[in-house]
């Protein structure tokens, strides 16, 4: 666990040495806060409801380009041989640099608290769906980390990893009944069960559930399992 | 202290490293000598763990590499070709990331990284970021890196690539002073400065073992009186 700390650290500083961190932080407040705030005022509501649907689409292309560089850049520049002959494992680099971006996804989301806080001036503000929608955001931003750090390890090409890393968020967002009108009822279940959108709308209502949870957490260790199975396979 | 056995590797169906069998005792300079593409590289890519052996095996003292890779990687010091770091990073942070990672105690990482820095005359730069160092500084920070921790083994993939006459002397420096009590397995493409620094040479090509022995004792078995011609004699060819 030692080494997981150190590479976490390494790694979440990186992100601060370099630009990435301030543009992608500045592209996910305005966008987010434009979506959230363009029809707030229009609903005369007390609520953050608007805010937490249109995270996991925000998600879905901004934590890619957050994880797109743990083990590109790496390979690219041939760090990532250096990394492997040190005395680590796969799973401390694969853990530290997971928790490094996870904890860059709060880091972003923090601000957003202020919008929570300046709402409660407007008019009573229910807290149990905003804390349900913080710790089911966090989830998500986990899950995503894990697909983008997955992707990540695929190729030297950062681009292709945020691009591949993308299309699979965005497949798992998408995957709603809004989508899926065209099958069976049946299917449209089993489909849903699947979809990051509706496992997050049902942490975002303030109902935590073990199931919801339990989604977040097989889907991204199965996505850091496969990233484990990749470094292996590289060998 | 190193035992390499019947070590082979393939990339697809290209056979870089074809049934090698050597052997490093404690304390030596070993010089791991080769045309381009004989395998050097795949080899120290095996033995610091990077790469996985496609059959045989090598030991570090008790350890194989098949089951106890954490261990050897904690005894090898590695500089690889063309010395890759981290190129955002201070060379203080990095080394100090180093000196975490290797598992260097908290009170003694200071004084070492002062001692690294001393032998490796990194001054002038600790306060620099890597991508601003010239090729001669990235090169010696890379073997600083290597030393950190104090690895009984050093690997290193030929360290005075790319240097200037001053630096490969002082390179070479570094070499013989540290190789004084560890051991040390390095390779290079100039010849006077193998037979100036190692104990013992083993040339590859392709992928196998042309010669393992003293320079003495090859100059006499194969009636060469210099490097450079027993390095022609045994790789020319290709």
């Amino acid at each position: 666990m030692e080494k997981v700390k150190h590479i976490f650290k390494k790694e979440f500083k990186a992100y601060f040495i370099s630009p990435i961190a301030y543009i992608v932080i500045s592209i996910f407040l305005l966008i987010i806060g434009w979506l959230f705030f363009s029809t707030f005022f229009l609903n005369r509501q007390a609520s953050m409801t608007r805010f937490f649907s249109m995270l996991p689409i925000t998600f879905a292309f901004i934590i890619p380009a957050v994880t797109m560089r743990l083990f590109s850049e790496e390979i690219n520049l041939g760090t990532y041989e250096i990394l492997l002959t040190w005395p680590v494992t796969f799973r401390d680099i694969i853990l530290g640099k997971f928790l490094a971006s996870l904890a860059f996804v709060g880091v972003m989301l923090a601000p957003t608290l202020l919008y929570a806080v300046s709402i409660t001036f407007l008019g009573p503000l229910d807290w149990g769906p905003v804390i349900g929608g913080y710790l089911g955001a966090l989830l998500l931003g986990a899950t995503y980390c894990a697909i983008g750090l997955l992707a990540s390890t695929i190729t030297r090409n950062q681009v292709i990893a945020f691009i591949l890393g993308m299309a699979v968020c965005f497949s798992l967002t998408l995957l709603t009944e809004r989508i899926l009108y065209f099958l069976p009822d049946i299917l449209v279940g089993f489909f849903q069960h699947l979809s990051a959108s509706y496992h997050f709308e049902q942490i975002a209502k303030g109902v935590v559930d073990t199931r919801d949870i339990l989604y977040f957490v097989s889907v991204a260790f199965v996505a850091l399992y496969g990233a484990n199975l990749i470094m292996q396979e590289k060998k | 202290m190193i035992k390499v056995e019947n070590l082979t590797k393939y990339y697809g169906d290209l056979c870089a490293v074809d049934q090698v069998n050597f052997e490093i005792k404690k304390g030596e300079i070993l010089g791991l000598l080769g045309p381009n593409g004989a395998g050097k590289t795949t080899i120290y890519r095996i033995l610091t763990g990077y790469l996985a052996p496609t059959s045989g095996t090598i030991k570090v003292k008790d350890y194989n590499i098949i089951d106890n890779l954490i261990e050897i990687k904690g005894l090898i010091g590695y500089l690889p070709e063309n010395a890759p770091i981290y190129h955002d990073m201070l060379v203080f942070d990095y080394l100090n990331y180093v000196a975490d990672i290797r598992g260097v105690a908290a009170d003694k990482k200071l004084s070492q990284i002062k001692d690294l820095a001393d032998l490796c005359s990194l001054n002038e730069v600790m306060h620099k970021s890597v991508d601003e160092l010239s090729k001669g500084y990235r090169q010696r920070v890379g073997i600083a890196h290597a030393l950190m921790g104090d690895p009984e083994i050093l690997v290193l993939d030929e360290p005075t690539s790319g240097l200037d006459p001053n630096q490969i002397v002082e390179t070479r420096e570094i070499i013989k002073r540290i190789g004084k009590e560890k051991t040390i397995v390095f390779s290079t493409h100039i010849l006077s400065e193998a037979a100036a620094t190692c104990d013992r040479m083993v040339i590859i090509n392709r992928g196998k073992i042309a010669a393992d022995d003293t320079l003495d004792n090859l100059k006499k078995s194969l009636d060469e009186d210099s490097v450079e011609k027993i390095f022609r004699k045994l790789t020319q060819g290709n």
